[in-house]
């Protein structure tokens, strides 16, 4: 290389027309064969009636993709109860996963004693497996049997919740609504330290000096969250909603392991119809047909939540005060 | 759509019997003695010796199954003793959740990595075998000398499929009426005479109630309230499926009144509200319940339980007739590419060698499918569980055609639905009738009635 230097006016070496397709290789490997590929036979299968077992797998076109809109079909009923369930969980649960972990971490972002102990601990739920969480909150929240209404019972915090219409016991897993408080109470309570520490990222990335200078106008508080601590975050903000709402749209381990998807069919989310027509029921090719239009309307509101949320205009801005910060650093 | 999920038992692998005759564990073993007379008497001369697997080194095979609970490590002590006794032969048992089991196993025999010999329960053999998983075992049956009078009809029959048999029956487990003794002598009721019939249960039931216990908390979940709904509904004179398995007949009157006992007994205070998964069994160990229905496999569980006072009977009679859920375990042999005929050879071998033990399996909470093994004197002279076995005739069984579990799902759905008191139960069995018979009508295409 230092050989190479004093020869003048060679042109810059920049590889093959292949060298970015070398580097990406890996990757396009892992990608091709465990998304894409999959993808498109999925996409294959979701057109013929298929169970790989059966000798037979008729086509079928569009056929199961019909069934989903025809109310009388099997799957109907089964399909759209299940992505009523979904969508009621993500409506439930991700104003709270959005806003709580903000809050969060705006304190966690303060100085305080055993800062890094509580960051620890409010993180420290979301290393756990769905399998633990949904076990050990089936026998907390257990109506007759579980440590929650015994507790509530010490306290006479029950009274509350019948003054609200909870039966006796409070049905936490047996009866709506309190099914989806527990759901999406235990979902916030595993989940809530994930975008906590993405918040918390991203909080730790607003320069400084923007809060200064704001203090320095005379903004209050919540004026220098408004304008200064929010707009830094917007990056962070649609990154957060869009896999908060893409986690909850998954829902599948909570409500299987704690509800079964009860009371009744109440809990059971698209993610548990399409498991059970698929491997269950072995109508893969219908399962594939639900698979694709759960994920096209996913993939739908993530455009637009991403829409909602990019930076207009305001890309200049940000870009300068990264650049005085650096600037700003290098001096001192 | 899950397969029995037994409550966590603690497993006692390799229990010996003790000197006295009265414990528990005791009559299990006795139960074990008696069942490995009769059937090593029943099959000394059909044992093949493994010859085909001499010739070259050790033959290795896979035995899946899902015995999640105690009955594990019985099975694994099993499959132990197997291997020390056959040089030529090793054996390695993986034990999952039926869940798991029911959607790994095709995709393991499809990619050359399933397993040479497995379990499927009564109710998924027809529709593995449907689906091309399994083996036809009519030769091997032979050897075994297995006769049809020596089984239950129904267990018997379920496995076979278009003309072959596919399945070799391991066990029974019915649902047993399971007492907590102390919870019934504190309300003043008499635990060595628990209510046998609708009238003295409900007396009982009342009884506890004015004691302050719900007395029989009625489950709506699957595991073990559906198997108490099928119960009662073959009680009350009705069934699952009509007589061509075409439709489900569950909401007819004999399905409703069924289930408006279950629910009944809710609104009475007989059985908690909003019972959770396992509870009806959890409140049964805790002293807040008095009776429970629930599967063979529990005895393990309770007789771990130290300072439990429990006590098990066949299934009191609610309805008209004597009736009770169980369900089978049956050996199969899975078609897989690169199997070799030693491998088979082998195979066979353990499923004969395990099938004559079913005296030891039987320590695992199970009932010997053999009717041999049950009728001895030695096993009626054990008095309390041989009351489960005692209802051996009135056993019934989840028809046998593919893909059944589908549509008893629905029936399930209606369970919790009622149960839990969002909806009557004549609507909501009617609702699940009519989308079972969809299924029905639809597993029909696909299978080939």
């Amino acid at each position: 290389m230092s050989a190479a230097l004093p020869t003048p006016r060679r042109p810059l070496r920049r590889g093959a027309w292949w060298t970015p397709w070398a580097f990406l290789a890996p990757f396009a490997l892992v990608f091709g064969t465990f998304v894409a590929l999959p993808a498109v036979r999925g996409l294959w299968m979701s057109l013929h009636d298929w169970d790989y077992l059966m000798p037979s797998k008729p086509f079928v076109g569009l056929g199961n993709y019909a069934d989903l809109f025809d109310s009388t079909s099997v799957v109907f009923q089964r399909f759209w109860d299940g992505m009523a369930a979904t969508g009621i969980f993500v409506v439930a649960s991700v104003p709270f996963l959005l806003t709580l972990p903000l809050l969060l971490a705006m304190a966690l972002n303060r100085r305080f004693p055993a800062r890094t102990f509580v960051r620890a601990v409010v993180f420290l739920p979301y290393v756990l497996g769905v399998a633990v969480v949904g076990v050990l909150f089936r026998f907390v929240l257990d109506p007759n049997l579980g440590v929650l209404n015994h507790l509530l019972g010490l306290t006479r915090l029950d009274r509350v919740l019948h003054a609200l219409g909870a039966g006796d016991p409070v049905p936490w897993l047996t009866a709506q609504p309190w099914t989806w408080v527990s759901l999406v109470g235990v979902t916030v309570w595993w989940t809530l330290g994930f975008n906590t520490i993405i918040y918390l990222a991203g909080l730790q990335d607003v320069p400084r000096e923007l809060y200064d200078a704001a203090q320095v106008d005379g903004a209050s508080p919540a004026q220098r969250f408004r304008h200064v601590t929010l707009p830094g975050l917007r990056p962070v903000l649609a990154f957060v909603l869009t896999m908060t709402f893409l986690a909850s749209a998954n829902m599948f381990g909570q409500s299987d392991l704690m509800t079964s998807g009860g009371p009744g069919t109440s809990t059971r989310t698209a993610l548990m119809v399409i498991l059970d027509t698929g491997l269950g029921q072995y109508r893969m090719g219908s399962a594939a047909a639900m698979g694709y239009l759960l994920s096209i309307g996913l993939g739908l509101v993530s455009i637009a939540s991403f829409w909602a949320l990019r930076e207009r205009g305001g890309g200049g801005r940000r870009r300068g005060a990264r650049a005085r910060r650096r600037a700003a650093g290098g001096a001192s | 759509m899950s397969q029995p999920v037994p409550a966590p038992a603690r497993p006692r692998p390799g229990a010996q019997p003790r000197s006295s005759g009265l414990s528990r564990r005791g009559f299990l073993a006795g139960l074990g003695a008696v069942g490995l007379g009769a059937t090593v008497a029943a099959c000394s001369s059909g044992s093949p010796s493994p010859s085909g697997t001499s010739r070259g080194g050790v033959v290795d095979l896979t035995f899946w199954n899902g015995f999640t609970g105690g009955d594990g490590p019985v099975m694994q002590d099993l499959v132990d003793r197997f291997n020390a006794e056959h040089d030529g032969v090793d054996v390695t048992m993986t034990t999952m959740e039926w869940a798991d089991f029911h959607a790994k196993l095709p995709a393991a025999l499809t990619s050359g990595q399933g397993p040479h010999i497995a379990i499927q329960h009564l109710d998924s053999l027809p529709t593995s075998a449907a689906r091309g998983l399994l083996l036809p075992l009519d030769d091997l049956a032979a050897d075994l000398a297995l006769t049809a009078d020596d089984f239950i009809r129904p267990v018997w029959d379920a496995g076979i499929y278009a003309g072959a048999r596919y399945g070799i029956p391991l066990d029974v487990h019915p649902l047993g009426f399971f007492c907590n003794t102390a919870v019934m002598a504190g309300a003043g009721l008499d635990p060595a005479d628990p209510p046998m019939d609708r009238a003295s249960y409900e007396a009982a039931l009342d009884a506890l109630l004015a004691n302050g216990v719900a007395g029989h908390w009625m489950s709506p979940h699957t595991f073990t309230g559906g198997q108490t709904l099928q119960s009662l509904i073959w009680q009350f004179g009705g069934d699952l499926l009509d007589a061509d398995g075409a439709t489900a007949a569950w909401a007819r009157d004999e399905g409703v009144e069924a289930l408006s006992w279950m629910v009944d007994a809710v609104h009475r205070g007989w059985s908690a509200r909003d019972v959770g998964q396992d509870a009806d069994i959890i409140a049964l160990q805790n002293g807040q319940a008095a009776f429970n229905w629930n599967g063979i496999w529990s005895i393990n569980t309770l007789d771990g339980i130290s300072g439990l006072e429990w006590d098990v009977r066949r299934l009191p009679r609610i309805g008209s007739v004597d009736a009770a859920w169980a369900g089978s375990h049956n050996f199969v042999l899975t078609k897989q590419k690169g199997t070799t005929d030693d491998q088979l050879e082998a195979a066979r071998t353990f499923v004969n060698w395990v099938s004559q033990q079913s005296a030891a399996w039987a320590v695992g909470g199970q009932v010997p499918a053999r009717r041999s093994a049950r009728e001895s004197a030695e096993f009626q002279a054990l008095a309390p569980q041989a009351a489960i076995a005692e209802q051996a005739d009135d056993l019934r069984f989840p028809p046998s055609i593919p893909g059944i579990g589908d549509a008893i799902g629905e029936l399930y759905t209606a369970l919790n639905e009622a149960v839990l008191l969002v909806k009557e139960p004549r609507e909501a069995l009617a609702d699940a009738a009519a989308r079972a018979d969809q299924v029905l009508a639809d597993n029909r295409d696909r299978y080939g009635a």
